[in-house]
């Protein structure tokens, strides 16, 4: 899988970053961390929020530079609202995922941003997509991406199932999150996870100091 | 014949004082000097029938298409200027094509025709162009939303139907198609009686010779729309001329 960018100093402001979209049965988690820092060294936010929320049921989790990702995101919010009133229908989630991956890959040349879109629709129920830094456009049953991914890619091959309930899916979440940022110095902060379901959407967030500890900590 | 405008009547951009635009009233009279198109939708799928009108003994059979194909799961038959209706079979098509390019999906047939419409609105505003003479009837088959059927005409608007016809014979087409119950017919019987319809309402007094063009979308075809196949269509046709025979024969018996 492509290893998303580390924060450049010529970037600034970046997004060093766990975030992870999980399905499960009737629904998908979606998650991240909250840190950003500059250059690797200094740490600039502990609390910002990497899940945007795109429509009703369909969020985007941001990876790369954050002033890339907030332009994208913003103008793939407006797009896909647009194209959600025009359609009298909420968004498929492919179309808000292809609506990013457009951006994406027009503007490949001065863009430094990654995004796992994860959401419910009508047609196909729970999906979650990677649109990596170029441009290309990935349905999985689950991803993992920026920085700390690289520190559970073993966990999570090894723990994901299909058609998990809900309370398994958190779990296995929270974990992953909470072991990417025990180990990768630009992840950390709080864990956000967002619920993403036919019926609603639902914030969970778990403070540094309530996540799962594990061996050494 | 009709009224005439009279001076209200030389471009798009002007209103009669009576509120009409003539230009577009004009618009659709040339559809109806054209044969006549039918759509109807049934319970799996769509299909087209088209009454071509063989002027000449040389034309090529299966030449001359008045069915097109906007997108794989998308048909459009057309009544009225043909070349009209070819430049703007283009614009379903590129429409079609920039909806999947940007957001990855089939285009919906609403969404479409609502477009195609806008276009073919646009050309109703200004006195430097004229109105299309034009109508077309969309039909696409999707396997979440099903059959969908739509149809255009050169004002603008767009109306979603079960059946509909366009061209000189489409009030009589109109008639027979209300005879039927299209919600609860198959493709393969919806072909026949599409075939039926065609050979009931072409004047053979007036016309003389035609070729029917038959086409469908729908889970017959796996939602691709394309031509009935030849051994269907002449199977249709079969049944459409021993129908018509039919009638004639108990025609006399009642005088």
């Amino acid at each position: 899988m492509e290893r998303h960018l580390m924060d450049s100093k010529i970037k600034g402001v970046s997004t060093g970053t766990t975030i992870l979209a999980v399905t499960f049965n009737g629904g998908v988690i979606i998650g991240s961390d909250s840190r950003a820092s500059i250059g690797g060294y200094y740490v600039s936010s502990k609390t910002i929020n990497k899940l945007i929320q795109v429509h009703d049921r369909i969020f985007c989790c941001i990876a790369g530079s954050l002033a890339d990702a907030q332009a994208v995101t913003k103008a793939a919010k407006f797009q896909i609202s647009f194209h959600s009133i025009q359609m009298e229908s909420p968004p498929l989630v492919k179309a808000a995922a292809s609506v990013l991956k457009e951006l994406c890959y027009n503007n490949k040349e001065e863009l430094q941003a990654g995004f796992i879109t994860a959401g419910w629709d009508r047609k196909k129920g729970p999906q979650v997509y990677t649109v990596a830094l170029g441009g290309m456009l990935l349905s999985q049953p689950f991803t993992i991406g920026g920085s700390g991914s690289t520190y559970i890619y073993g966990y999570a091959d090894a723990k994901y199932k299909p058609d998990m309930s809900k309370e398994e899916c958190l779990q296995f979440a929270t974990n992953a999150l909470a072991l990417a940022m025990g180990r990768d110095n630009v992840s950390g902060g709080v864990a956000h996870l967002v619920v993403i379901t036919e019926e609603g959407v639902e914030h969970v967030v778990i403070p540094g100091d309530k996540l799962p500890k594990f061996h050494d900590e | 014949m009709s009224s005439i405008g009279t001076g209200y009547d030389l471009s798009a951009s002007t209103f009669s004082p009576d509120g009409r635009v003539f230009q577009v009233e004009y618009a659709m009279k040339a559809v109806e000097n054209s044969s006549t198109a039918i759509g109807i939708r049934c319970k799996d799928g769509v299909v087209f029938g088209v009454e071509k009108l063989v002027l000449s003994k040389l034309y090529e059979q299966g030449s001359n298409k008045r069915i097109f194909n906007v997108d794989r799961h998308v048909g459009m038959a057309v009544a009225g200027l043909l070349a009209d209706a070819r430049s703007l079979s283009e614009v379903a098509r590129e429409e079609a094509s920039n909806f999947r390019s940007n957001y990855g999906h089939n285009i919906p047939l609403k969404y479409l025709s609502e477009r195609v419409a806008m276009y073919v609105h646009a050309y109703t505003l200004y006195s430097a162009v004229r109105p299309f003479g034009c109508s077309f009837i969309f039909g696409s088959y999707d396997q979440d939303d099903g059959p969908q059927l739509y149809m255009v005409d050169p004002s603008g608007i767009s109306f979603g139907y079960w059946g509909c016809a366009i061209g000189k014979a489409k009030q009589a087409a109109k008639t027979e198609i209300e005879k039927l119950q299209m919600k609860d017919m198959t493709c393969r019987e919806l072909v026949k009686e599409v075939a039926k319809i065609i050979y009931i309402v072409h004047d053979e007094v007036k016309d003389k010779a035609f070729e029917l063009e038959l086409s469908w979308v729908g889970e017959v075809t796996n939602g691709k729309h394309e031509l009935v196949p030849k051994d269907i269509r002449v199977e249709a046709e079969k049944y459409a001329k021993d129908s018509l025979e039919e009638e004639d024969d108990s025609d006399e018996d009642n005088m």
